[in-house]
C-alpha cells in the first residue's frame, strides 16, 4: 500500500519535472557545422550554447541576457583564479571560444592585454558574436585553427603568453591530441617565464587519474580546483602559497563584482591534494585513448 | 598417394591465400586508423585530415589492385603472395622511425593543414598500402581453377579480405589503442605479417613448382 503510494507520487513528480523541463527551454537558433550542431537555448533570461540536444548537461557557455557581465556558470570563475597566480598578464591565449565568456571577462579586467582566441569551428565564432555579445576588437583576435596546430606554429615564432587557458573539452568528446604529455610540454614552452596555465577539464571518470599523472609529469605540482568541473591551474615555476593567493585575490574583488561573485570565494577550492592513483599511465601522443578512458566510470 | 599429397598441398595453398588476404585487410585498416593518430599532433583530427588519409589509402589500394593483377600473370605462387604481405609490412618500418620529424618538416613546408596532411599521408602510407592492395587480385589468381567457379572464389576472397578489414577496424579502435602505444601496435602488426609471409615461403615446397 505505502509502496504503491510512493511509486505513484514518484511518478507524478517525474512527469511534472519532465513537463516543466520542456516548457522552459526554448530553442533559439541551431546550425550545423563541419564538427557538430551548434544550438542556442533560452530559459528565461539565461541563454546557453550547447553542442547537444540534451542541453541540461551539455551547456558549453551561458549568458544572462539582462546582465551580460554576470557569470552564469561556475567554471569561468575558477578559471579566472589563474589571475591570482599571475595578476597582470600582458598576453593571453585561450584555446576554445565557446560563448566567449572568458575573453569578454578578461577584456574588462585587463584592458591593455593582447588576447588571442583559437577556435576550430567558424560556426561557434559566428554564434558567439551574434548571441553571446562576443565581438572581436583591436586587442582580441580570433584564430580559426586546431589548438595543437596553432600552438606548434606559435612556438616557431617569438610570441610567448603570460596566461594560457585551455577550454576545448566537453562532456562527450575530448580532442585526444590536446590531452597528452607532448601537448602540455608544448604549452609549457609557449608560456613566458612567469606564465600560468589554466585548464578546464571534465574528468570524473577513470580519465581523472590519467589526466592527473599527465599534468604532473609536465608541471610537477598544480592547483586542483574541483566543483562541478575540474580546473587545473599551474605554471612552470613554484606555486604561490595561500597568503599570496589571498593578497592577489583581494586585488580583484572590485574588478570581479560585475561578474556577480566575490573574487575570494574561489580561494578554498585551491587544493594540492594528490587524490589520484600515481601509477596511472601517462597519456602521450603514442598512448592517448582519452575518450575510451572517459567511458569507464 | 601422390594424388592425395597434391590435394593436401593444394588445400594448404588455398588456406594460405585466404589467410593472407584476410590478414592484409586487417592490416590495412589498422594502419589507416593509426595513421589518424600519427597525424593528429601535427595537423589536428579534423574531417579533412581523415579525408586526406582515406584518399591516400583508396588511391594506393586502387593502384595496388592494378599492379597485383599484372604481377599475377607471371608464375604465380603462394610464396610470392606471402612475400607481398611481408614487403607491405616492412615498408611500415620507416613510419616507426622517422614519422615525427618528417611530419614536422612537411607541416612547415606546406602550412595549409589540408594539403599538408594529404602530402604527409601520401609520404607515409602510400607504399605499404600499395603493396597491400596487390594481395587480393594476386590471391584470386591462385584460387581460381576454372571460369565457372571464378566468381565464387572472387566473392569468397572479397568476403575474407573485407571481413578482415572490419575486424582490424574494430579491434584497433575499441581495444588495441587502450592497451598499447601506436608504435607497439604497428610493430605487432608488422611481426604477424612477416610471420605469415615466412610460413607461406616454407609451406610452398619446391616440388610444387614443377606441378604447375
Amino acid at each position: 500500500m505505502t509502496r504503491a503510494r510512493l511509486l505513484l507520487s514518484l511518478l507524478i513528480c517525474l512527469t511534472g519535472a519532465a513537463q516543466t523541463a520542456h516548457a522552459d527551454l526554448r530553442l533559439v537558433h541551431s546550425e550545423r557545422s563541419l564538427y557538430r550542431e551548434v544550438l542556442v537555448y533560452e530559459n528565461g533570461d539565461v541563454r546557453c550554447m550547447c553542442f547537444t540536444r540534451n542541453c541540461r548537461v551539455g551547456r558549453q557557455s551561458c549568458i544572462d541576457t539582462r546582465h551580460p557581465d554576470r557569470m552564469v556558470m561556475h567554471y569561468p570563475r575558477m578559471m579566472l583564479g589563474a589571475l591570482y597566480v599571475n595578476p597582470a598578464p600582458q598576453s593571453v591565449l585561450i584555446i576554445g571560444l565557446g560563448g566567449g565568456t572568458l575573453p569578454r571577462a578578461l577584456r574588462q579586467v585587463l584592458p591593455d592585454a593582447r588576447i588571442d582566441v583559437v577556435e576550430i569551428d567558424p560556426a561557434v565564432v559566428r554564434v558567439a558574436n551574434r548571441y553571446f555579445d562576443f565581438g572581436e576588437s583591436d586587442k582580441t583576435h580570433v584564430i580559426e585553427s586546431d589548438g595543437r596546430v596553432y600552438v606548434k606554429r606559435a612556438l616557431r615564432g617569438t610570441q610567448r603568453y603570460d596566461l594560457i587557458m585551455l577550454d576545448a573539452f566537453d562532456h562527450e568528446y575530448i580532442p585526444e591530441h590536446l590531452l597528452t604529455q607532448e601537448f602540455l610540454q608544448e604549452v609549457k614552452s609557449l608560456l613566458s617565464p612567469q606564465g600560468v596555465l589554466a585548464a578546464n577539464t571534465f574528468s570524473s571518470s577513470r580519465l581523472y587519474e590519467h589526466e592527473s599523472t599527465t599534468y604532473e609529469s609536465v608541471f610537477g605540482k598544480f592547483f586542483n580546483l574541483k566543483r562541478d568541473n575540474r580546473v587545473i591551474i599551474t605554471r612552470a615555476g613554484a606555486l604561490p602559497d595561500a597568503a599570496r593567493l589571498r593578497t592577489a585575490a583581494e586585488q580583484f574583488v572590485s574588478a570581479f563584482r560585475p561578474f556577480g561573485f566575490d573574487a575570494t570565494e574561489v580561494l578554498p577550492l585551491f587544493t594540492q591534494t594528490r587524490d589520484w592513483d600515481p601509477g596511472a599511465r601517462v597519456l602521450t601522443d603514442q598512448y592517448s585513448p582519452a575518450n575510451l578512458l572517459n567511458l569507464e566510470r | 598417394m601422390v594424388f592425395c599429397g597434391q590435394q593436401r598441398e593444394q588445400s594448404v595453398r588455398t588456406a594460405l591465400a585466404y589467410v593472407i588476404a584476410g590478414w592484409s585487410g586487417f592490416f590495412v585498416m589498422a594502419v589507416e586508423l593509426l595513421g589518424g593518430r600519427l597525424l593528429a599532433p601535427t595537423f589536428g583530427s579534423s574531417i579533412y585530415v581523415w579525408g586526406a588519409i582515406i584518399t591516400v589509402f583508396m588511391l594506393a589500394l586502387s593502384l595496388g589492385y592494378l599492379a597485383g593483377g599484372r604481377y599475377s600473370m607471371n608464375a604465380p605462387s603462394v610464396r610470392r603472395l606471402g612475400a607481398l604481405l611481408a614487403i607491405a609490412a616492412l615498408t611500415v618500418v620507416p613510419l616507426l622511425i622517422v614519422a615525427e620529424p618528417m611530419l614536422e618538416a612537411l607541416s612547415i613546408a606546406v602550412p595549409d593543414p589540408r594539403f599538408g596532411s594529404l602530402l604527409s599521408a601520401f609520404t607515409l602510407f602510400f607504399v605499404p598500402t600499395f603493396f597491400s592492395g596487390m594481395v587480393s587480385p594476386y590471391a584470386v589468381r591462385l584460387l581460381v581453377e576454372d571460369r565457372r567457379s571464378s566468381g565464387r572464389h572472387a566473392g569468397q576472397l572479397y568476403f575474407v579480405s573485407t571481413f578482415g578489414s572490419a575486424a582490424g577496424t574494430l579491434l584497433t579502435s575499441f581495444y588495441l589503442v587502450l592497451l598499447l602505444e601506436v608504435n607497439q601496435i604497428l610493430l605487432a602488426l608488422l611481426m604477424v605479417s612477416v610471420a605469415i609471409g615466412i610460413t607461406a615461403w616454407f609451406a610452398h615446397a619446391p616440388r610444387n613448382e614443377n606441378d604447375q
